[in-house]
């Protein structure tokens, strides 16, 4: 389910683990989905006090996230999520997975469902470089952060910030907090307010805090 | 409790004494089912256990063993359960096969379950025949062998002994309950019933009901049993027989689910056993036959066939969301338990889907659960041999919950 560029960060940790760290509430009850190596969730245990539990698809980074103590469960955003009950967690995350799911309005629907917040992060298809890749080469855009040629890469479904957006409203999540990291991993925006459309354009990753809207399920 | 009594029997303790050779040791299975080398502890007729069946049974002895020691405030006990045809010699040499301890390479000093850290405890189940009470036991009423009297017991009814034994002992709440198999069933038992006494919950290689296959295959094997005229209605100790091709038969059969195709391949393919060429007639032509008679003839030695007909029934009877309302969930609902669900890729037994639908009763009561699917040819067996990346899964998460749940390291081994 994991884009592989996944395992390329692992330590120090990532600037959107730490993003994400900086959105969660100490003592919270956290399902990371697509947890991966389960770098995120030893993050947060170890900062954040957190209830801290994950999904994830491969096999063997199940077993090694368990083996280091993590609560983890082999299984699939796509066919998983449905069995958790409404409000089961704070926080549900999906960190640059949702491009790699089949059904990723489902799964957004269900991160909103089963978390009071969710939080995503997916590359972002709509950065200027990926854009050039294709205007330039007519080819299916490889880059650092998407290292995949098409008929190789996990990722099924990447969208744009634009897109992600429109998404959002499409199930009615609220988006508390958005925010896009250039290529070097540094926060766009940090100091000047920037449209959604720069945003857009400059961001290579992009992390969401979505709500509920009230009333909605 | 003051009306428990405790036979400590022929041995002492494990490891306090210089360890004679296991032919020495070598005890019959009957022997062993009246008078258990292991410790044991007799409840009173005045303390029957209640059964599912709406009978009762009294008095009843429980034979366990333990590793290591007991910690000061009680916190580090981790009780095994054992499957259908294993006993509570888990580290110590079995007194009737003279084998070494079944999970010897999962359990002892510096192993994945450090008996440095942990003490462990196994009992023999209700029904079973290692000297626990079961239908080869001296039925008071009668001063027979209960033989087909014995009642139908259920996993829910062996887990209410161990909750007996536990009790005796002093232990008010487990670290961790943990088995494979009919083991694994046991597991959620005490996760279902007896949830606050439980820390951690491992079942292994198991499912929250015994599947209409499952049952199919009992079925043969007591059939194969009960076909055998020397099994005599079941009264055989009292005639002087033995039915020992019947239960060769029934483990013959079961033998072959705890396998996989790859396995048996890989193990024996076609190859012929001690010939050169097919004999054109039914001796064992093939390897993997001679390897299932040996199977067959040696179990017969060790297990008793009333019993095998009782625990296998009280598999079959196994559905734990049927004492739920038919919501495996609801067995769950406000569980505290942390769990540790491994299955393995090659068991056709109790199939990865079937921990599944146990870790999906678990998530849809939000509880705090670990689902490890191993990969492995090795089949149901698995969970008994070394898988590296099993023994690394079970150590993680013991020795993680064991260190948030503030029990001290392993001491070195001075």
């Amino acid at each position: 389910m994991l884009a592989r560029h996944e395992d390329r960060a692992l330590a120090p940790a990532r600037v959107d683990h730490l993003l994400i760290a900086n959105l969660i509430k100490p003592g919270a009850r956290v399902l990371d989905v697509g947890c991966g190596d389960g770098a995120l969730l030893q993050l947060l245990s170890d900062r954040k006090d957190v209830d801290a539990r994950g999904v994830e698809i491969e096999r063997e980074r199940v077993n090694a996230c368990v083996a280091r103590g993590l609560s983890v469960i082999q299984g699939d955003a796509d066919q998983d999520l449905d069995a958790y009950p409404d409000d089961a967690f704070d926080y549900a995350i999906l960190s640059l997975t949702i491009q790699a799911t089949r059904n990723p309005r489902k799964v957004l629907s269900n991160l909103l469902r089963i978390g009071r917040h969710a939080i995503v992060s997916f590359p972002n298809f709509g950065h200027w470089r990926v854009r050039t890749k294709l205007l330039m080469t007519g080819r299916m855009p490889v880059t650092e952060h998407l290292p995949d040629t098409w008929y190789d890469t996990p990722n099924a479904h990447l969208c744009t910030i634009k897109d992600f957006a429109d998404l959002c409203r499409l199930v009615d999540a609220r988006v508390e907090r958005a925010v896009a990291f250039n290529a070097w991993g540094q926060q766009l925006g940090t100091w000047v307010r920037l449209p959604l459309t720069i945003h857009n354009l400059l961001g290579e990753k992009a992390v969401f805090l979505l709500s509920r809207r009230p009333g909605k399920k | 409790m003051a009306s428990v009594t405790i036979e400590p029997s022929r041995g002492t303790a494990p490891g306090t004494q210089a360890t004679p050779s296991p032919e020495a040791l070598k005890r019959t299975a009957l022997e062993e089912a009246i008078s258990p080398t292991s410790p044991s502890v007799t409840f009173p007729a005045s303390e029957p256990l209640e059964l599912d069946c709406g009978k009762s049974i009294g008095p009843f002895t429980v034979a366990y063993e333990t590793a290591g020691t007991l910690n000061a405030t009680k916190t580090n006990a981790i009780l095994l359960c054992h499957a259908l045809t294993m006993d509570q010699y888990f580290f110590r040499t079995n007194p009737v096969t003279g084998k070494p301890g079944w999970w010897i390479d999962m359990i002892g000093p510096g192993k994945p379950i450090d008996t440095n850290r942990f003490f462990v405890i196994c009992a023999n189940i209700l029904g079973g025949c290692m000297g626990s009470t079961g239908p080869v036991s001296i039925n008071p009423a009668t001063q027979l062998h209960y033989g087909l009297d014995f009642p139908v017991i259920t996993i829910r009814d062996m887990v209410r002994a161990q909750v007996r034994l536990i009790d005796h002992l002093g232990i008010d709440r487990l670290f961790a309950v943990l088995g494979g198999s009919m083991g694994g069933m046991q597991v959620l038992e005490w996760a279902a019933h007896f949830g606050d006494r439980v820390h951690c919950a491992v079942p292994i290689a198991t499912a929250a009901w015994h599947s209409a296959q499952n049952i199919a295959f009992h079925e043969v094997g007591r059939q194969a049993v009960m076909a055998d005229p020397e099994w005599a209605q079941g009264r055989y100790q009292a005639e002087g027989r033995v039915p020992r091709r019947g239960l060769a038969v029934a483990r013959m059969a079961a033998h072959i689910t705890y396998l996989s195709e790859a396995a048996l391949h890989a193990k024996f393919g076609r190859n012929l056993q001690d010939r050169d060429s097919r004999t054109f007639s039914f001796s064992a032509d093939f390897q993997v036959e001679s390897y299932l008679r040996h199977q067959g003839s040696t179990f017969v030695d060790r297990f008793d066939a009333n019993s095998y007909l009782y625990i296998t029934r009280a598999m079959d009877y196994f559905d734990l969301a049927g004492e739920f309302d038919g919501v495996l969930a609801n067995a769950f609902r406000g569980t505290k338990t942390r769990f540790c669900v491994v299955s393995f890729t090659s068991d056709w037994l109790y199939p990865t889907h079937e921990s599944r639908k146990i870790v999906q009763a678990l998530n849809a009561v939000a509880a705090n659960v670990s689902f490890v699917e191993v990969e492995s040819d090795k089949g149901h067996d698995a969970f008994l041999l070394e898988e590296p990346v099993f023994f690394r899964t079970i150590s993680g998460f013991i020795n993680s919950a064991a260190s948030r749940h503030g029990i001290a390291p392993a001491r070195s081994a001075a």
